[in-house]
């Protein structure tokens, strides 16, 4: 194979500098410093944004006379953490709430729905989820299943189905049963497909209508983009999309059980200062978090313990 | 959004207009445009800097330096040495003389596998064959279901067993396929991530008891920079074959696929243009290298047209 040949290798390589320096308090090299823009690089936040992010933390180490692995770890954390923002409401505790969850092609809308309603369910919410899904086969099945695991009922309609009806349809039943959480599924689609954001669009806007008559009082709808971690750069391009078609309101961010840093997560909220609502970490009703911002930041520069 | 290589480096060698001939620091200053542009497509930073590193040297030439329009040449080097690794033939499905002839899919979760598999079916049958899909994944809510369907629209039957041990479905859509005069097997398997030893084992389970002819693994065109993590472990457990490259129906410029083929060597046979089953073409490394660089797919539009 030739010259690729140390390409695993390299990658193993690749953190030596910055694990000697943040792991064991060695002294900053030039080496650490191109390290760290590498890491940063992989983790998915994009060129740009590393070579910023690097240039920012070395004119801070300069300014401040951060020498001390310690130091340097936590003004990393600190200024990666800045990049995002939080939000003031929370669309899953602050009810009542209509979310809509879109994305591209297996992000992970139909799980995360699943996840949602079950947690809400669990608090004690009065929940109920709404498959505006009616494009691909057997998505109102899988989320009949999630709607069993949580105990909380689907609204759909048969495949082929006009999606805003549904989205009717479960503001009705919301009415009847006086749900304050509704949950809607949305089939994935890729940014790029005029018509199927178009589609969305009426989607969204039908929903937002109907839920300004709700029966106890306006709801409130949000839109949340689901994204997938293992996301490269496309991701910077799917939000802009999606948020210019839809208006987001925030993200969540699934598999990040996997390897994956989600850095792409970084460049959206640099770009479009949206927050992150959850996290998915599995395929379990259970695995869905809270995002920290800090927690998230050590991450996606490595533990150290073993790369 | 993304500049295409050929403007940026249009600027690069613009600003430097005038100075006759480039020097070697011109050049330099190239390959940092070079260094970006493989980076926003998602071409792992390795592969990126091995890459510069290598093209540099090429582009070191009197031809280039001297020439009235360097930029040009510069792209021309970059899009041959890309082709190259890429995989400088087009490489199709293989099947054997043994029937049923088997393939099975693995990949990430969400990756496109099943309708993968679905178009494969499609495509086989079109060719004269009589496939069976197997259902093999019994992890994800209504995995089965969702082939059934698709197996349904475009008249292939659809294995599914008892919808509880993976392996024993395999196992029995071979004697189904030998029962039922169907030539080719297709198994489509759970999303996986390559860090969940035990769905590994599984994927090699399935392998050992069918013994597929091809295993072809399922990547998103719009995986970044964690896709040499991912497809390395891949390669190592179920030793795939041949990759598909999905969803590049959209804008990912899909430099992943550089990186699968550095890492493993395989090559890829089909990419994936969208939800339908007809939606699965061959693979063209100079296309590609055109997409990874911005350059647009000319030629695959001239053709559709
Ligand atoms: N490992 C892991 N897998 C996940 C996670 N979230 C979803 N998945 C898996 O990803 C795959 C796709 O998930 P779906 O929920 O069907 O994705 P979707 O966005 O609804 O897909 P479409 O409706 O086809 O666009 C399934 O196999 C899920 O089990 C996660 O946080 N971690
Ligand atoms: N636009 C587009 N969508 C695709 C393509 N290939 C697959 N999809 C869609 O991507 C989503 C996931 O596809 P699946 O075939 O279910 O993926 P999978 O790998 O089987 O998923 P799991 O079984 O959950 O791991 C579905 O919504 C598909 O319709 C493609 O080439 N283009
Ligand atoms: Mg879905
Ligand atoms: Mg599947």
């Amino acid at each position: 194979m030739g010259f690729f040949d140390s390409l695993s290798r390299g990658l193993e390589r690749s953190r030596e500098a910055l694990n000697q320096i943040f792991y064991f308090g060695g002294d900053v090299t030039e080496d650490f410093w191109e390290d760290l823009e590498d890491t940063l690089v992989m983790g998915d936040m994009g060129a740009d944004i590393a070579m910023q992010v690097t240039d920012d933390l070395r004119d801070m180490a300069a300014k401040r006379n951060l020498t001390s692995a310690r130091q340097l770890r936590e003004a990393l954390t600190d200024r990666l953490a800045e990049t995002f923002v939080s939000s003031e409401f929370d669309p899953f505790d602050d009810t009542p709430s209509v979310v809509l969850f879109v994305g591209i092609n297996g992000a992970g809308k139909t799980t995360t729905v699943g996840k949602i309603a079950s947690a809400a369910a669990h608090e004690g919410k009065n929940v109920i989820i709404g498959s505006a899904d009616t494009f691909r086969a057997a998505a109102i099945e899988q989320l009949d299943v999630w709607g069993k695991r949580a105990g909380v009922s689907v609204v759909k309609r048969d495949r082929g189905s006009d999606p805003a009806s549904v989205c009717y349809d479960v503001l009705d039943e919301a009415d009847k049963c006086g749900s304050e959480l509704v949950l809607i599924d949305t089939a994935g689609r890729l940014h790029t497909s005029a018509d199927l954001m178009r589609e969305l669009a009426k989607v969204v806007n039908v929903t937002r209508k109907r839920a300004a008559s709700a029966a106890a009082g306006p709801m409130p709808v949000r839109v949340v983009l689901v994204i997938d971690a293992a996301t490269g750069q496309n991701g910077l391009n799917q939000a802009l999309e999606f948020n210019e078609a839809l208006g987001l309101d925030g993200i969540i961010m699934t598999k990040l059980d996997g390897t994956a840093k989600g850095g792409i997560a970084m460049a959206v909220a640099s770009k479009l200062k949206l927050p992150i609502f959850r996290i998915g970490v599995g395929e379990q009703v259970e695995d869905l978090q809270r995002f920290d911002a800090h927690e998230f930041c050590r991450a996606l520069v490595g533990n150290g313990d073993k790369e | 959004m993304f500049n295409s290589l050929s403007d940026r480096l249009n600027d690069t060698f613009d600003r430097l207009r005038g100075k006759g001939k480039l020097t070697e620091a011109d050049i330099t200053s190239a390959m940092r445009d070079i260094r970006m542009a493989l980076l926003e497509a998602d071409v792992n930073f390795k592969v990126v800097k091995d890459f510069v590193a290598k093209t540099k040297e090429r582009c070191m030439t009197a031809e280039v330096m001297e020439s009235l329009t360097p930029a040009q040449n510069v792209v021309k080097i970059v899009l041959d040495e890309l082709t190259e690794l890429l995989g400088s033939t087009e490489s199709k499905l293989v099947l054997s003389s043994r029937i049923p002839n088997v393939i099975m899919l693995v990949g990430l979760q969400g990756s496109g596998k099943t309708t993968a598999a679905v178009k494969l079916a499609y495509l086989l049958k079109k060719q004269g064959r009589s496939p069976l899909l197997a259902a093999c994944d019994v992890y994800r809510p209504a995995a089965a279901d969702q082939l059934a369907t698709l197996g349904g629209e475009i008249g292939v039957p659809v294995f599914r067993g008892d919808g509880k041990d993976a392996v024993e479905i395999a196992r029995g859509s071979i004697r189904e396929a030998v029962d039922n005069m169907r030539d080719v097997v297709i198994v489509d398997t759970a999303g996986r991530l390559q860090i969940d030893e035990q769905m590994m084992q599984e994927a090699v389970d399935i392998k050992r008891a069918v013994k597929p002819d091809q295993v072809l693994m399922v990547v998103d065109a719009m995986t970044g920079q964690d896709i040499v993590n991912v497809v390395s472990t891949f390669a190592e457990r179920t030793d795939f074959d041949g990759v598909i490259i999905s969803k590049l129906d959209g804008d990912a410029r899909g430099g992943g696929a550089l990186s699968v083929r550095q890492v493993t060597g395989k090559p890829i046979k089909f990419v994936s243009m969208g939800e339908k089953p007809d939606s699965l073409e061959t693979f063209y490394p100079d296309r590609m290298a055109k997409r990874i660089l911005g350059m647009g797919d000319v030629v695959g539009i001239i053709e559709q047209a």
